[in-house]
């Protein structure tokens, strides 16, 4: 029995250092002006933007982007239908992201052009304006240009949450703003390395992946003499290699992708066959097939990978790929886990214009945080003086308990990089509030058993086997809520989740084992135990 | 110590009139969010982001203070940050939108947070920029929100369902919802914003009452085994009885530390130690009058009996203890076979 309680012991204090020097270590050595030991310091729990503010960022969408792309996707379709019907014209181009022509469509082939027009459902989007010599023009409706600009706000707004998300910044402040509502407003609390995070977060990370039909080339005119890309076909520039950073090649490519970002599942950091850093990606289902057919169409050719209009490289195919790949280039290991990050969250639907940087100051006055902070420890010594008057001795177990339940708390809250706002300190003080219910319901029954007459250590021992169950019901209860919080919540919901998560398990690990073990230790040096101070 | 000593209340006495009471709270505050709408803060509804120049250096406290006084609607709605470094003397406010609105208040907005300021006797300041913001939450939350909640209910209902029965599963859920919806109605009776830090509230609350209810369905389901003979209501009632100090204290501890936030925590944590303070009473009250009373209440075959209810075996049922004091139970006698003691190693055994 002895070496079994010194084991406990063993245990608890294990716990209770690794916690500590994790969650209350950085908060003592902040406060006293240590700066070592920096392995410590690194985890430490970070303080919201209410606490200590943080950087303030606002972007600008470029919605003629998202304009710009629905109106070259329309132009190219129509392309593609008249060449396919047989109308004849001389030229097809987008000046500017609103509009397009096609010229010098024969009056012959005109009640045809406007055939495949009609058939297209063209007129929903755009207005069409004829003009001499067989040209016309289409404008995009206003209203088609209100909802896109507006699509694509949202669009990014959400691609930025994901990013925050994948950082691991947890409390950030993200939204629309300004009188077009094309500005969003981004503030993260605890992030150190801003330049990183503005890179993340304001990078388009549009990736695709188009078969190459000539290249590399030096220079765009050894590609495609006399300028004429051909139908169905552009030039894309790449990074010549990894021996030479700076040069450019060209590479003719097919212009519709295989797959494009859209079509992953999920991207990580991997090594590539000559350990160098790459991206390793799975597709969708749905991006697979599409993947398969196409690289089973082209062994033997390239395959070029394309990052924000940039080739980063074009292996060859070999066989016939299906729902895995890898994104090699000249990376380092920083840069893979940024793409990686940006892939998984999504391309951004316009390029992203940064209009303000700079540090803002905590949301909360000094006033406001030392009150609020008071409350919380008055709150959390309310419970500790009711516990010890009621309990007496015994309370000062559940205090013991309570404290290593906070320090606990604190080490999981740190390690897993959670920010500290002050409604969230008063949610921790209150978790202290009802954490101390398993302790009451122990010690409650405790008392019961010893007025049936039991012995003090049987009456313990009963207290806690039979309390045990229902601790069980009632934590396990929670935990599905917790799980179904996680899942199906977002934000602040997950966030939520997770706290409680930890909260509960904290708990039952101090009520049951640190309690029942202090209550061991009390007892092991006497032998014959008459009275419990409860 | 012990606060009560053998009580034995007849708490389901009371059952009907606590159901009504709780409909008319309820259909209030329905009634309430029909007409007047739950308020929402910045964070839901979006609104105006003013940035001031300051002639003279203001503290983000005098801001928030000026604005707690003197603009409509102001206290923990606002949010005031300083707006880059503390020498430029900028700061930045955040107003929420007085219902749906468009550019045409943007400026009325602004002037009202000027008026306040200057209300509040602060030096001179001129105003940089003024635009509208939109919620930093978006709508997907709520919705998200409201399902992860709503099957994290069904999640406790078949746990519950599983571990006693099924009429204890739905009592637990109905009286959380109730916990829910009174907590709802509360909130707009006294005019708290929806912020994220009451959902948060609302969350936690939630899993308090739950935890109680369970609690006092742990002792009914061991009560049903020790008390063959009398009826679901006695047991019921002894059970609630048995647990009610343990209920007290535990409520009491949560409640304290909800009270003390909620007088000294300040206007930014009202709105979040209000809806703890009410969720916990009606979660304490729910417990007993709501989740207790269906499972009395509920219509299964011949519930008369307490033997009816009586678990079928399953194996977490913990022993009945030897006596009871202050139960109906001290007239029956525990039965002959103690099932499955608990007793985890043979260490403890032998300690008894």
């Amino acid at each position: 029995m002895q070496q079994n309680l010194r084991w406990k012991l063993v245990t608890i204090l294990v716990v209770l250092v690794g916690f500590g020097s994790v969650g209350v270590y950085p908060l003592v050595a902040a406060w006293r002006g240590w700066t070592k030991p920096a392995v410590l310091l690194e985890k430490q729990l970070k303080l919201g933007l209410d606490l200590k503010g943080g950087v303030h960022l606002v972007l600008r969408v470029n919605t003629d982007d998202a304009l710009r792309i629905e109106t070259e996707t329309e132009m190219e379709r129509l392309r593609e239908e008249l060449s396919k019907r047989g109308v004849t014209f001389t030229n097809v181009s987008a000046p500017d992201p609103t509009h397009f022509r096609v010229e010098g469509v024969p009056p012959a082939q005109d009640a045809l052009f406007r055939q495949v027009v009609a058939d297209q459902n063209l007129t929903d989007k755009f207005d069409r304006t004829p003009a001499v010599n067989g040209t016309y023009t289409f404008t995009m409706k206003p209203n088609v240009q209100v909802s896109l600009r507006e699509e694509a706000v949202v669009q990014a707004r959400e691609t930025i949450e994901r990013r925050v998300n994948e950082l691991g910044v947890t409390e950030p402040s993200i939204a629309q703003q300004g009188q077009g509502g094309d500005q969003i407003l981004v503030q993260l609390p605890g992030v150190t390395d801003v330049e990183r995070a503005k890179g993340i977060i304001g990078s388009p990370g549009l990736l695709e992946l188009k078969i190459v039909e000539q290249g590399p080339a030096a220079s765009r005119e050894a590609l495609v003499p006399g300028g004429q890309v051909p139908s169905g076909m552009e030039v894309v520039p790449g990074v010549s290699g990894p021996g030479d950073p700076t040069g450019t090649v060209y590479y003719l490519v097919r212009r519709v992708p295989v797959v494009t970002g859209r079509d992953l599942r999920n991207a990580r950091p991997t090594l590539d066959e000559n350990n160098q850093p790459a991206v390793s990606f799975t597709l969708t289902t749905d991006g697979a097939r599409r993947f398969g057919k196409a690289t089973g169409e082209n062994i033997g050719r390239q395959l070029a990978i394309i990052l924000d209009g940039k080739v980063q490289s074009a292996p060859r195919i070999e066989s016939r790929i299906t729902s895995d790949g890898r994104i090699t280039g000249s990376f380092t290991q920083e840069e893979v886990q940024n793409l990686a990050l940006i892939l998984r969250s999504g391309a951004l639907p316009a390029r992203m214009d940064y209009l303000e940087e700079l540090t803002i100051g905590p949301s909360l006055g000094a006033d406001s945080i030392r009150s609020g902070v008071i409350a919380s420890i008055v709150g959390l010594l309310l419970v500790i003086l009711f516990m010890l008057a009621y309990y007496r001795l015994s309370g000062v177990n559940a205090v013991v308990a309570l404290i290593f339940n906070l320090v606990i708390l604190l080490g999981l809250m740190a390690y897993i990089g959670a920010v500290m706002t002050l409604p969230g300190i008063a949610g921790f003080v209150l978790t202290m509030g009802i954490g101390v219910d398993s302790n009451v319901l122990i010690f409650e029954r405790i008392k019961e058993e010893l007025e049936a007459q039991r012995g003090v250590r049987a009456a313990i021992n009963a207290g806690f086997s039979r309390v045990f169950w229902t601790l069980v019901d009632t934590h396990v209860a929670a935990l599905i809520s917790c799980a179904f919080l996680f899942q199906f919540g977002t934000g602040p919901i997950r966030g939520f989740a997770t706290t409680l998560f930890i909260g509960l398990v904290s708990n039952l690990f101090t009520s049951i084992f640190v309690s029942k073990t202090l209550f061991e230790l009390a007892l092991a040096r006497r032998r014959q135990v008459a009275t419990l101070s409860i | 110590m012990h606060i009560l000593k053998h009580t034995s209340f007849d708490f389901l006495r009371w059952r009907w009139h606590a159901i009504a009471a709780s409909w008319i709270v309820i259909i209030a505050g329905l009634v309430t969010i029909a007409t007047k709408g739950i308020p929402q803060g910045v964070e839901f509804a979006g609104g105006t982001v003013v940035i001031e120049q300051f002639e003279r250096q203001v503290s983000v406290q005098q801001v928030r203070d000026a604005l707690d006084r003197h603009y409509s609607g102001g206290g923990q709605n606002t949010v005031v940050q300083a707006y880059g470094a503390p020498e430029a003397r900028q700061v930045m406010i955040r107003v929420p939108a007085v219902g749906s609105e468009s550019g045409t208040s943007l400026s009325r907005e602004a002037q009202q947070v000027e008026d306040a300021l200057r209300q509040g006797g602060l030096p001179g300041f001129q105003r940089l920029r003024a635009e509208i913001i939109g919620p930093t939450v978006g709508a997907e939350l709520k919705s998200k929100g409201l399902w992860a909640t709503a099957l994290s209910l069904v999640g406790i209902l078949a746990y519950l369902a599983f571990r006693f029965q099924f009429s204890f599963g739905v009592g637990a859920v109905v009286a959380t919802i109730h916990d829910l919806l009174i907590t709802f109605a509360f909130l707009a009776f006294f005019r708290y914003d929806l912020t994220l830090n009451v959902i948060a509230a609302i969350l936690t609350m939630t899993g308090y009452s739950t935890n109680d209810t369970i609690v006092i369905f742990d002792r009914i389901r061991e009560n049903l085994r020790l008390m063959r003979r009398e009826s679901l209501r006695d047991v019921i009632n002894a059970s609630v009885n048995q647990t009610l100090s343990r209920t007290i204290i535990t409520s009491g501890t949560a409640l304290l530390t909800a009270l003390a936030l909620f007088f000294f925590g300040g206007e930014v944590l009202h709105g979040f130690a209000f809806t703890m303070v009410v969720g916990i009473i009606t979660g304490t009250y729910s417990s007993v009058f709501i989740a207790a009373a269906i499972v009395s209440l509920w219509p299964s075959s011949a519930p008369a009996r307490a033997a009816a209810h009586a678990p079928a075996g399953l194996g977490a049922a913990p022993a009945p203890p030897a006596r009871r004091p202050g139960a109906p139970a001290a007239a029956a006698p525990p039965p002959a076979s103690q099932p499955q003691r608990r007793s985890k190693s043979p260490r403890k055994a032998r300690a008894s």
